[in-house]
């Protein structure tokens, strides 16, 4: 937990404080970061976020068919993609991707000795390891959710419309009267705080790695428990604060 | 030899403990610039962990340690990070980042603290690699080279910004013997015509002997002994002669047990039985 707290302490002071003493961070990492975290999950983004689109059409539908009151199915496949599913289960995807491969990745370097190689040739670990990762994450988890927000209601159009009496207009109508702009922000929210959760998490794992390859996969299947923890604990507690009042 | 009587690095009564173990015991001697000083001693002897005390990896329990006229035990980040640059360390295992190049690894240094442009760079990498004999390597990833190219390659970036002071950890081991000798050339070419100073930690006597300006012999965190590689070669103590003959019968212990080696906090003596219900109890 000390670990946990002054390794987010560093990197607020390297992303925010230290680009204004001079020592600005290296961009291009970034990008690479963001091609890797967020550009080659879309594929797994995108079935999941349909598949759960999907559900929850057929599952509003059920419910929904036995009071004649189908036209509400779009008010529910928005409403709950853009607040809770979307969000959540985009952040699961990428913890399963993402924060386990960072960890294992760092926790590589950290035993084959990588890390302290770098800190000898005055190059700070963090600034050039963790900084990076960071800022794609912080970037690419809510623009992933969005992209899962966008697929997840294009599944639950294609429950009313092949299956449904609902029409397209209709559809398009119905998801947009029932979501206003809070549900999409209070979605954005969320996402970023699980980004800011799954990285750390995974960052701080990798970190502290001790005793070769059996550490590193302990560190892996640590990074990836506790951060699904923490993302669906703080959830709820989001889920509180926004909507339960 | 333009060596003179600055020092570059003074320790002075360092002492380490791990638990009640102590792996450093009281030790003090000084480098003096354009020496190649060989700290010699058997394996788990402090040797390494001596290195790491002195580039400011660890902290030593009590005693100082002073890299060009600074102390580095009690500084902060900043500060070693402004001292790192001025050195260069050679890892064991050659500690190449596995993500990049063999040339992007060389370039790092480079890239990281100084403005060169990038055909300047692309120049002063070719030129080190060539340096420790590797041509047209620069495209391959560390893992499809052999163990002994890696460690070439260590020390092509360890030189990249052209340090005064260089630190090798074993900078021969797994290398053939015409390697060995183009290694020991190199470190010989750079202490006496750049001024550089090398130390270097290692157990190949032959290489030892042929670059040492000055000798440190280890023994249980202590020094045994210490002076020219004449000094050493006629040295009185039977451990010293036992060491650098490498005979196998003489005062030096044969076994170690865990209690003389490395102190684990976490590594607690169990029955071998214990070994197959090991998995059970780690799993999380």
């Amino acid at each position: 937990m000390k670990n946990f707290l002054r390794l987010n302490a560093s990197l607020l002071y390297w992303v925010l404080v230290a680009p204004f003493k001079g020592e600005m961070f290296k961009i291009s990492p970034i990008f690479r970061q963001m091609v890797s975290i967020g550009v080659r999950a879309t594929p797994m983004v995108a079935l999941t976020a349909f598949s759960i689109g999907v559900t929850l059409a057929m599952q509003a539908a059920h419910s929904l068919q036995e009071l004649g009151a189908e036209i509400y199915v779009p008010d529910l496949v928005m409403v709950s993609m853009l607040r809770e599913m979307g969000p959540v289960l985009i952040a699961v995807i990428v913890i399963g991707r993402s924060g386990s491969a960072v960890a294992a990745e760092l926790g590589t370097m950290k035993v084959s000795e990588e890390i302290e190689a770098l800190e000898v040739m005055a190059i700070n670990p963090i600034s050039y390891l963790i900084v990076p990762r960071f800022i794609a994450m912080l970037v690419m988890l809510p623009a992933l959710t969005i992209l899962g927000n966008y697929i997840g209601v294009f599944g639950g159009w294609a429950v009313c419309h092949f299956a449904l009496d609902v029409t397209t207009a209709g559809y398009v109508l119905r998801a947009l009267e029932s979501a206003n702009t809070w549900d999409l922000y209070s979605g954005m929210i969320k996402s970023f705080v699980f980004a800011w959760i799954i990285i750390t998490i995974a960052c701080n794992a990798g970190l502290h790695v001790e005793g070769g390859a059996e550490g590193v996969g302990q560190a892996t299947t640590q990074a990836v428990v506790q951060s699904l923890l923490a993302m669906l604990v703080s959830n709820a507690i989001l889920t509180s604060i926004f909507f339960f009042k | 030899m333009n060596q003179t009587t600055e020092a570059v690095v003074e320790v002075t009564n360092l002492f380490r403990k791990f638990g009640d173990r102590t792996v450093i015991d009281n030790l003090s001697f000084t480098i003096y610039r354009g020496e190649t000083l060989v700290i010699m001693g058997g394996s788990g002897c402090g040797k390494s962990t001596l290195l790491r005390h002195i580039i400011g990896v660890m902290k030593p329990t009590s005693g100082s340690v002073k890299i060009f006229g600074q102390e580095i035990t009690t500084m902060n980040d900043v500060e070693i990070a402004e001292i790192r640059r001025r050195f260069g360390m050679l890892f064991q295992s050659g500690a190449l980042l596995a993500s990049l190049t063999v040339g992007e690894n060389v370039a790092l240094p480079l890239l990281q603290h100084t403005d060169l442009s990038a055909e300047e760079i692309d120049e002063t990498v070719t030129g080190k690699l060539q340096m420790v004999g590797l041509n047209g390597f620069n495209n391959l990833k560390p893992a499809e080279i052999s163990g002994g190219m890696r460690k070439r390659v260590g020390l092509a970036r360890a030189l990249a910004l052209d340090p005064e002071l260089l630190f090798s950890d074993e900078p021969t081991s797994g290398l053939d013997p015409i390697m060995t000798a183009v290694v020991d050339k190199l470190t010989l070419e750079l202490t006496k015509d750049e001024g550089m100073t090398a130390v270097v930690v290692t157990h190949d006597m032959t290489s030892a002997f042929r670059i040492a300006t000055r000798m440190i012999m280890l023994g249980r965190g202590r020094i045994l002994a210490q002076g020219t590689p004449d000094e050493i070669r006629t040295h009185p103590d039977p451990e010293v002669q036992q060491f650098i003959n490498g005979e196998p019968d003489g005062p030096m212990p044969l076994n170690l047990s865990q209690d003389d080696h490395e102190h684990h906090p976490h590594v607690k003596a169990r029955p071998l039985v214990a070994a197959r219900h090991r998995f059970r109890h780690k799993m999380p």
